[in-house]
């Protein structure tokens, strides 16, 4: 019975614990909710994808109503993996945020961050399981709404101008996505992603078509932070609560790589790619994200955003495997994107005790805790060599696919800019250790302990996962290699 | 040509207000005015769905005995929906500028980023 209804479950649950969050007094009650309920949610996740990860497709029919009238939840082996990472992840940010979110956000207002958490958490699992593409507008609002108050809810008041920031970018590339979808829906008359794949091919050449493309690829690229989309993005992760900067940056800018390639390589195809300039715009964007925000990244005064700006150029990469039209670029995207959010939910997570312990992640304010805080430290030293792609560690595996992928079609600037983002990314990942572990504290403070235990160990999960996927790649690749064969890119 | 600029009007109208509310949002320094941008802006898109929506010679979709030809109602559920986003995307856009004047005694956007330069030294 549970089985039948795995999609419906993993949206249902979130949605009815968000209220009831809310209305439980302020305390550990809420956060013990939520913590419930995310590792409810990834169970049933890690259930649906050992369901479709032989490349099976599960279709769910909302209230009965067949598609294409009614809304239809398709899950395949690249939405459940995503729906993992979501899942995964808010699972393992809960035990991280008791102690930190104490720390950082009134007691009173534990109820409503929490509230908003679960809403946050809703949306993005909805997105992944819908089928239907006003349903995923309608998700992507849910998400991006919650997301706005949660950011705004950081400690320092520039939190707020961050979540304004946002909400008018964010707005902006909603209304964006639904112009697109308005137009798509004008030529064919349905919603359904499925469908309109099947009746989109003959329309190819009308110019209502590409616009609507292109309506829709500009209003992804600003929930992705593609380059030169990205300005929201470092204020909101620099300002936001520590453990809602772990989870929106392994989960939200995922999330949306997902719907760039389900609207890219499923509504549209393939062969429409092949007509438009697409993949040019992806490969030249993804490169100069990289270089870019890489090169930004090295002058950040503050660790968290250095980090941020360090994510640009990571979606730089995610985006630049969209660009190749082979399937081993596509691979090496949906391996990144998994990555991606192992290692920056590792960092953040170790930042996040750095805010706990001394209250800043400046500079000048965290110099030498790396000898007092050595798991923390050693958290940020791995993950980062993860970050930098040294084999033995996950990072590796996506870039090597990403590599493999220039060789393969013999692009060798583009091999280069990718080794070259790697180089880049030694240079600001050892400005952060060298900071943390090699200048001495400059100015008289209080012996500084190492962080909580239950901070501790979500973090170094992630960690461990950062070598284990790093080493075993049979799960990763296995179901990225599924995911593409479903998006219909074939070739090397 | 004159029945293509006329016979679609409302699309025209569409474009304008689009054009409008986002060049309101890009260089309003104001807060509020860029909100008040933003709600024209997806007012436009409104509009646009409740125009796709439209049969010629079609009247409102309540079976009565006489018609045959019915207005595509979808669009017009699909637009209810996006109101709702849009007006919760208002409220909490709204509820961030007061927070943001309580924080900064300020809604321009030059003196707000003024402060925070100042804060940052």
């Amino acid at each position: 019975m549970i089985e039948q209804n795995l999609s419906l479950l993993l949206v249902a649950i979130p949605l009815v614990a968000a209220p009831l969050a809310a209305l439980l007094p302020a305390g550990r009650l809420p956060w013990l909710l939520t913590l419930v309920v995310s590792w409810i949610t990834l169970g049933l996740a890690a259930w649906q994808l050992w369901v479709v990860a032989d490349g099976s497709v599960i279709s769910y029919e909302l209230g009965g109503w067949a598609p294409p009238w009614g809304i239809e939840y398709r899950i395949d082996a690249l939405n459940a993996l995503v729906a993992v990472i979501v899942a995964g992840i808010g699972a393992i940010t809960l035990p991280y945020a008791l102690r930190s979110v104490a720390d950082e956000i009134p007691r009173w207002q534990t109820p409503y961050f929490y509230s908003a958490f679960l809403l946050c958490l809703d949306g993005l699992l909805g997105i992944t399981q819908t089928g239907d593409i006003f349903n995923l507008f309608v998700f992507l609002e849910i998400s991006s709404l919650s997301s706005y108050a949660l950011i705004s809810m950081g400690q320092k008041r520039r939190a707020l101008t961050a979540a304004y920031q946002y909400l008018i970018m964010g707005t902006i590339g909603a209304t964006f996505l639904l112009i697109g979808i308005g137009l798509v829906y004008a030529e064919t008359g349905t919603l359904n992603m499925v469908d309109l794949a099947a009746r989109l091919p003959e329309l190819y050449s009308h110019r209502t078509v590409h616009t609507a493309f292109t309506f829709m690829l500009v209003g992804i690229s600003l929930k992705l932070a593609l380059f030169p989309l990205h300005l929201w993005l470092p204020n909101a992760y620099t300002y936001a609560p520590s453990a809602i900067t772990v989870f929106l940056a392994a989960t939200a800018t995922k999330v949306a790589v997902y719907v760039m390639l389900r609207t890219v390589f499923t509504v549209f195809s393939n062969q429409f790619v092949q007509i438009t300039p697409t993949e040019l715009v992806f490969l030249l964007l993804g490169m100069a994200g990289i270089l870019y925000a890489s090169v930004a990244a090295i002058y950040q005064p503050d660790a968290k955003r250095l980090l941020a700006y360090s994510s640009i150029a990571q979606i730089g990469y995610m985006v630049l495997g969209m660009g190749f039209g082979s399937a081993l670029g596509l691979t090496g995207t949906i391996v990144h994107v998994f990555n991606h959010a192992l290692m920056k939910g590792a960092l953040f997570m170790a930042l996040g005790a750095l805010v706990y312990r001394v209250g800043s992640t400046r500079m000048n304010q965290i110099q030498g805790l790396g000898r007092e805080m050595p798991w923390t430290f050693a958290a940020i030293f791995i993950a980062g060599l993860s970050l930098i792609g040294v084999p033995g560690t996950a990072g590796f595996i996506s870039k090597w696919y990403l590599v493999l992928a220039a060789i393969d079609q013999q692009n060798w600037l583009i091999a280069l800019v990718i080794l070259a983002g790697s180089l880049l990314a030694v240079a600001y990942m050892w400005n952060l250790v060298e900071t943390l572990f090699f200048q001495p504290a400059t100015r008289q403070r209080e012996p500084v302990r190492e962080a909580p235990l239950s901070m501790l160990v979500p973090m170094w999960l992630l960690v461990i996962a950062n070598i284990w996927f790093g080493l075993d790649t049979e799960l990763t690749v296995g179901i990225a290699e599924t995911a593409v064969q479903l998006l219909g890119v074939d070739g090397p | 040509m004159s029945e293509f600029i006329l016979g679609h009007y409302n699309y025209w109208i569409v474009i304008l207000l689009m054009m409008i509310g986002f060049y309101t949002v890009i260089s309003r320094g104001n807060l509020i005015k860029k909100i008040a941008g933003l709600n024209i802006f997806q007012t436009s898109v409104f509009l646009l769905y409740i125009s796709i929506g439209n049969v010629r010679d079609a009247t409102t979709p309540i079976i009565a005995e006489g018609f045959t030809h019915y207005s595509n109602p979808l669009p017009h559920v699909l637009i209810l929906t996006a109101i709702v986003v849009g007006v919760s995307t208002t409220a909490l856009g709204l509820a961030l500028v007061v927070r943001i004047r309580e924080a900064y005694g300020s809604i321009e956007e030059e003196d707000i980023h003024a402060q925070d330069k100042d804060a940052s030294l």
